[in-house]
């Protein structure tokens, strides 16, 4: 039931939506369905954003155990099945979502453009002549579109940095520990973890809001809650993650009293084990 | 006696759709605190009558408040900064003796310009001619009060039901999206009996055809605050949960073709 409508009068159709796609095809081809997929990605990208941070505060526990936590990374779904298999399902849905998560954003950011006269380009938000006077957009729901790629170049600094070892020379590949604070004690690289987190709480702050709205999870009892959890969210990811470039940044988290060498997997197993 | 004021207007003047505009700055002075805005625009345009210049062009009709034709953009906010209230029924006395006021059309691409602050605001009609009507047969005419409605349903219908169709809601909105409007209209009919049977047919056909004129709803929560009658938000969420839920009934009835 495709819609064409077209005006007597000025206004014209921006989009014309094509021929229909097979259901449930067709509801990632309008935007209320786009910002559906959007949240749903949003609220698994989410849950990855804790679980990622819950997992590396391993790290004050020591390098023996923060490689032990790595290593049952990579033997998730035990004997049973090949060594990383689970974890590459993990990461190809991650990517997966990643992917339909940003192309929603952009096709999006796109149609609102084409919607408003003198839209920026990048932002894709319109512009007055004046001076606007926002009353309800807050600054994190005016850089979304900011702090979704800035979110994104610092996941692929981060890989290059931690997980490719692909920035310092020193980098020891199942070694997390001396990966980290070799890395944040860097203060430069510290200073980029530090804004990119900042941009990433700022983004977990709107969209947590937005995505009860976008996938219309609305109830009176509780929709005063959805603020709170808005920030309870963003303050813990805040403080979680601030934590590892602070604290190694003020030489709490150290190398000082290490045991095994940096890269020493069989030290690290036997002093692991010794705990 | 009431305060009188003195005021410099800077509004933005365009001869016609696809020409350029600008701002062109005017004063009012001896402005009684108790005109409305466009009673205040109506002594400007009486002065240009007497100089022999140009009128300026700004929609208006009822100048109470009910029908939904007055807008502007008063100092970057649409319908000006007071709550809850649109353009005609803004009174001088919210403003100050001296003060700059920068009046600038509706802007959207759905709502060209016609002419000064005059946009053409049709695609909200073409919203309305996809669904925002119930049509169904319902034979002769029955006793009153004959379906009963809760409570709870006809209040929250009869909120919706106040939208008046302004589109400051677009106006105010970054992406210049519809949301509050059309979830406005597809919430008066779909939450009371009477609108069920067209419920997710009109979900779907006016949501579409919105999608064809405006932008895409990122929920700043702009609009509400623009909006004169206060539509609330929780209107976008039952939107977005009928056009999925749509999409899927849509194909249950069409014999999942
Ligand atoms: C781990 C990282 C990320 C998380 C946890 C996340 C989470 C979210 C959530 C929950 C939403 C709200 C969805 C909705 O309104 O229904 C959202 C919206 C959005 N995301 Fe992300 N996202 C992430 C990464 C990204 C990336 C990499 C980009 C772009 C390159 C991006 C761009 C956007 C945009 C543009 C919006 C729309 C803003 C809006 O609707 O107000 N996000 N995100
Ligand atoms: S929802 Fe409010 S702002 Fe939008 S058209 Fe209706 S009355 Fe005007
Ligand atoms: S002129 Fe009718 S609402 Fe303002």
């Amino acid at each position: 039931m495709t819609a064409t409508a077209t005006s007597p009068s000025g206004s014209t159709p921006i989009f014309q939506q094509k021929r229909q796609m097979p259901f449930p095809l067709n509801i990632y081809q309008s935007a209320i369905g786009r910002k559906w997929v959007m949240a749903l990605t949003g609220i698994g990208l989410l849950g990855f954003v804790l679980v990622h941070m819950i997992g590396n505060l391993h790290i004050y526990e020591g390098p023996a155990r923060m490689h032990e936590y790595a290593e049952s990374l990579r033997t998730l779904g035990g004997g049973l099945v090949p060594k990383t298999f689970v974890l590459w399902l993990l990461r190809l849905g991650l990517i997966g979502m990643f992917v339909l998560h940003i192309h929603s954003a952009y096709t999006l950011k796109e149609r609102s453009r084409k919607a408003s006269d003198k839209a920026d380009f990048i932002g894709g938000a319109k512009k007055y002549e004046s001076k606007r006077d926002y009353v309800a957009a807050n600054y994190a729901s005016r850089t979304m579109r900011w702090t979704g790629p800035i979110i994104l170049l610092y996941i692929i600094f981060h890989l290059a940095d931690l997980t490719w070892g692909l920035v310092s020379s020193e980098w020891a590949a199942g070694d997390p520990y001396h990966n980290v604070v070799n890395s944040l004690s860097n203060t430069f690289i510290a200073i980029i973890y530090v804004v990119a987190n900042i941009a990433l709480v700022m983004h977990i702050f709107h969209g947590t809001w937005s995505l009860f709205q976008s996938l219309g999870i609305n109830n009176p009892k509780y929709n005063k809650l959805r603020r709170n959890l808005a920030t309870a969210l963003a303050g813990i990811v805040l403080v979680g993650n601030l934590t590892f470039p602070i604290l190694t940044t003020i030489g709490f988290i150290n190398e000082d009293n290490r045991v095994c060498p940096p890269g020493d997997l069989e030290c690290l197993v036997t002093q692991a084990e010794a705990h | 006696m009431s305060k009188e004021l003195d005021l410099k207007l800077k509004i933005w003047r365009q001869e016609g759709p696809n020409v350029d505009g600008k701002f062109e700055t005017y004063e009012a002075n001896g402005i009684s605190e108790d005109m409305s805005f466009l009673e205040m625009l109506d002594v400007i345009n009486d002065n240009l009558i007497t100089t022999g210049e140009v009128p300026i062009e700004f929609d208006h009709d009822c100048r109470e408040g009910i029908c939904g034709t007055c807008s502007l953009m008063i100092n970057g906010q649409a319908h000006g900064h007071e709550k809850a209230t649109t353009t005609c029924q803004l009174h001088m006395r919210k403003f100050d003796d001296g003060d700059t006021i920068t009046v600038e059309p509706f802007r959207a691409r759905a709502f060209p310009v016609v002419k000064d602050l005059v946009v053409d605001r049709s695609a909200f009609d073409r919203i309305i001619e996809a669904g925002g009507y119930i049509s169904v047969n319902t034979g002769a005419a029955s006793d009153a009060n004959l379906t009963p409605v809760p409570k709870e349903a006809s209040d929250t219908s009869f909120d919706a039901a106040a939208c008046i169709g302004c589109g400051a809601c677009v106006a105010a909105c970054p992406n210049s999206a519809a949301q509050l409007f059309t979830s406005a209209k597809l919430g008066h009919l779909n939450l009371i009996p009477q609108g069920q049977a067209q419920r997710f047919a009109r979900t779907e056909t006016m949501v579409e055809t919105m999608e064809s004129f405006f932008g895409s709803c990122t929920n700043h929560g702009e609009c509400h605050e623009a909006c004169p009658k206060e539509i609330s938000l929780d209107f976008i969420a039952f939107m977005n949960r009928d056009y999925v839920k749509a999409k899927v009934k849509n194909r249950k009835l069409a014999g999942q073709k």
